[in-house]
């Protein structure tokens, strides 16, 4: 009798459990949920703002292919689009090669000594440091002390500073991630460190090396600061030279000592005027600049999705 | 009878019962009255070796000595199968032979693993020219995330070939070899993780016979592996009994009982007995090795 009170006693004890592990369940999912729907929610209004705010001039093909003007209804974003698209080419080709060969060097070749030690509290440290800075870096070391002007290549420059330490974090953690069991089948075929690293560790870390690269971009293109620090201009009426033409040798590189604007900068110069149909052109640039920013992720999983797939 | 008293010499403890080194899976000689009298036994074979290990010691970085004055022939074109407890050193003795251990800081070795014919030390040779010529197959199934037949050729893209037409025939010729080649043929270009994991383990085994290796090492090749497809390897491994020199770490004495030729015991970073498989099983020399085969312990 005594054991069939403890089994029962037992048996209640355990419904009472599972029930409150139930109840704990459905909070935290009640509440993971909230979060996003507040998060996603506030993006799709600031979205959606400015989306309507910006519409007449969304609608206006003229608004993409016509330089900045004094009339606020014959402005467009047409040299501030290609000189987002430059700038970002500049960065990436420098931030990617770079950022991936240091963390790459951190991970697999430098030993664990003091100086790596250093380096890699300054790497993390940089991650951190206000973009500002960077400019103001940029401005002392690029233009006054190298004599260089406000281009296309140093807005390259300081904005592939500015998002080297999270390629270089993110490389570094996509190479850690990767199973020791890859790196041993490959040592263990007698591959030496480069090959191990190039043929097996790399392709095997590209998606978390991708992800890293855009958003360090992502941040990137949003970046005003650093840009106004530099000295880019608000107001351009021009287009830089086009990359490929029709001539002999086809591809040129003038583009990249050309002065330029991005989209971040034509948009501050807009919201900063008093005039309100000004304030329309800033918010239908801003629609453009999301629309940019998350093509560039859009991107980033369709390369991600293909390489998990074609393996 | 000369290998066999070399043997001796090599020994402590060893009493002088002279007995005919007995071929492979036969009882050529009746079992000794008094089994598991020594307290370690080292088996001279009469068969040509590929690699002698003499007195080799090993320290981790941390300083742990796992591996103590470890005596060993390694036979030509045989299966070898190191059994012991866990934590015995079995699978770190195996990494000495083709210096994983060097992947990390502050290992050490002394002694001497010596490479026949050419009588090579392999612990003065640099890991990558070791690891060249002495192939390894872990634990764990580890194809690269790529096709089946790069996985297969991996281990000769490192070595630079390029020509398709070898690189060809040797995928097919490892993939047959490690019995996977009418499994695989029809869809060589699709990625190594769509195998089953048995299937994964022959290919593994497949991209390191591709190299033509000296001697290869299998780390508990079957340990997370199904019986069936552990069944599979096992066959595997008996068809290649005759063509690589195989040196082998088991948890399952079954297996190493079915597979190896030769069996090596080990306890604590030593060797306590080296004999002929069927031998060692039947008959232990050391009182050790019977506890241990008998379940005594460990």
């Amino acid at each position: 009798m005594a054991t069939l009170n403890q089994t029962i006693s037992d048996a209640q004890g355990h419904a009472s459990l599972v029930r409150r592990n139930k109840n704990q369940d459905i909070l935290i999912a009640g509440l993971g949920m909230l979060i996003l729907v507040i998060a996603i929610s506030t993006l799709l209004a600031m979205f959606l703002d400015l989306f309507i705010t910006g519409l007449p001039r969304l609608q206006d093909p003229d608004f993409y292919m016509s330089f900045p003007s004094r009339k606020a209804e014959q402005a467009g974003i047409l040299s501030a689009w290609v000189g987002t698209i430059l700038v970002m080419i500049v960065t990436a080709a420098i931030s990617i090669p770079l950022g991936v060969a240091a963390g790459v060097y951190l991970e697999e070749y430098a030993g664990s000594n003091w100086m790596t030690d250093l380096i890699e509290i300054n790497v993390t440290n940089l991650a951190g440091v206000p973009s500002i800075v960077y400019g103001l870096l940029a401005l002392g070391l690029f233009i006054y002390a190298f004599g260089m002007s406000e281009t296309v290549l140093v807005a390259g420059l300081v904005l592939s500073l500015l998002i080297l330490p999270v390629i270089i974090v993110s490389t570094r953690e996509a190479i850690r991630s990767i199973p020791e069991a890859y790196k041993e089948a490959a040592i263990g075929l007698g591959a030496d460190q480069w090959q191990t690293t190039y043929a097996y560790i790399l392709p095997a870390a590209r998606p978390g090396i991708i992800t890293g690269a855009i958003v360090g971009l992502s941040r990137a293109i949003g970046e005003t600061a650093p840009i106004i620090t530099i000295g880019a201009l608000t107001y351009i009426a021009f287009l830089p030279n086009a990359p490929i033409s029709g001539d002999f040798p086809f591809i040129n590189f003038d583009w990249i000592t050309s002065p330029f604007t991005v989209m971040p900068i034509q948009m501050f110069s807009w919201v900063s005027r008093p005039q309100a149909e000004f304030q329309i052109n800033a918010a239908a640039a801003g629609v453009v600049l999301m629309v940019l920013t998350l093509m560039m992720n859009a991107i980033a999983i369709y390369i991600r999705y293909k390489v998990r797939h074609k393996d | 009878m000369t290998s066999f008293s070399k043997s001796i010499g090599m020994m402590k403890n060893v009493s002088t019962t002279a007995e005919p080194v007995a071929t492979k899976r036969t009882h050529s000689a009746p079992p000794p009255a008094s089994a598991g009298q020594e307290d370690t036994w080292l088996l001279e074979p009469e068969e040509e070796l590929r690699a002698r290990v003499s007195d080799l010691e090993f320290w981790y970085g941390d300083g742990t000595q796992a591996i103590q004055k470890l005596n060993m022939p390694l036979v030509d074109k045989r299966v070898t199968a190191l059994i012991g407890p866990s934590g015995c050193g079995k699978s770190t003795f195996l990494r000495c032979l083709n210096r994983m251990h060097d992947l990390y800081k502050g290992v050490k070795y002394s002694g001497e693993i010596t490479l026949m014919p050419e009588n090579v030390n392999l612990i003065e040779l640099d890991p990558m020219v070791v690891r060249l010529r002495v192939g390894m197959v872990f634990q764990k199934p580890n194809p690269f995330p790529k096709t089946i037949y790069e996985n297969t050729i991996a281990g000769l893209r490192i070595r630079g070939i390029k020509k398709r037409a070898v690189l060809d025939e040797m995928a097919e010729k490892s993939l047959r070899q490690a019995a996977l080649w009418d499994e695989v043929k029809d869809r060589l270009h699709q990625s190594a993780l769509s195998l089953s994991g048995g299937q994964q383990q022959r290919l593994c085994i497949a991209r390191a016979l591709a190299v033509q290796p000296d001697i290869l090492l299998l780390d508990e090749p079957t340990s997370a592996l199904d019986p069936i497809a552990t069944a599979r390897i096992e066959d595997l491994l008996n068809e290649l009994e005759g063509q690589v020199t195989i040196l082998m770490v088991t948890h399952n004495m079954q297996q190493a009982a079915r597979i190896s030729n030769y069996t090596a015991y080990m306890y604590m970073g030593q060797l306590v007995e080296f004999n002929e498989t069927d031998a060692l099983f039947t008959r232990p020399k050391c009182q050790r090795t019977e506890d241990y085969i008998s379940g005594r312990f460990g």
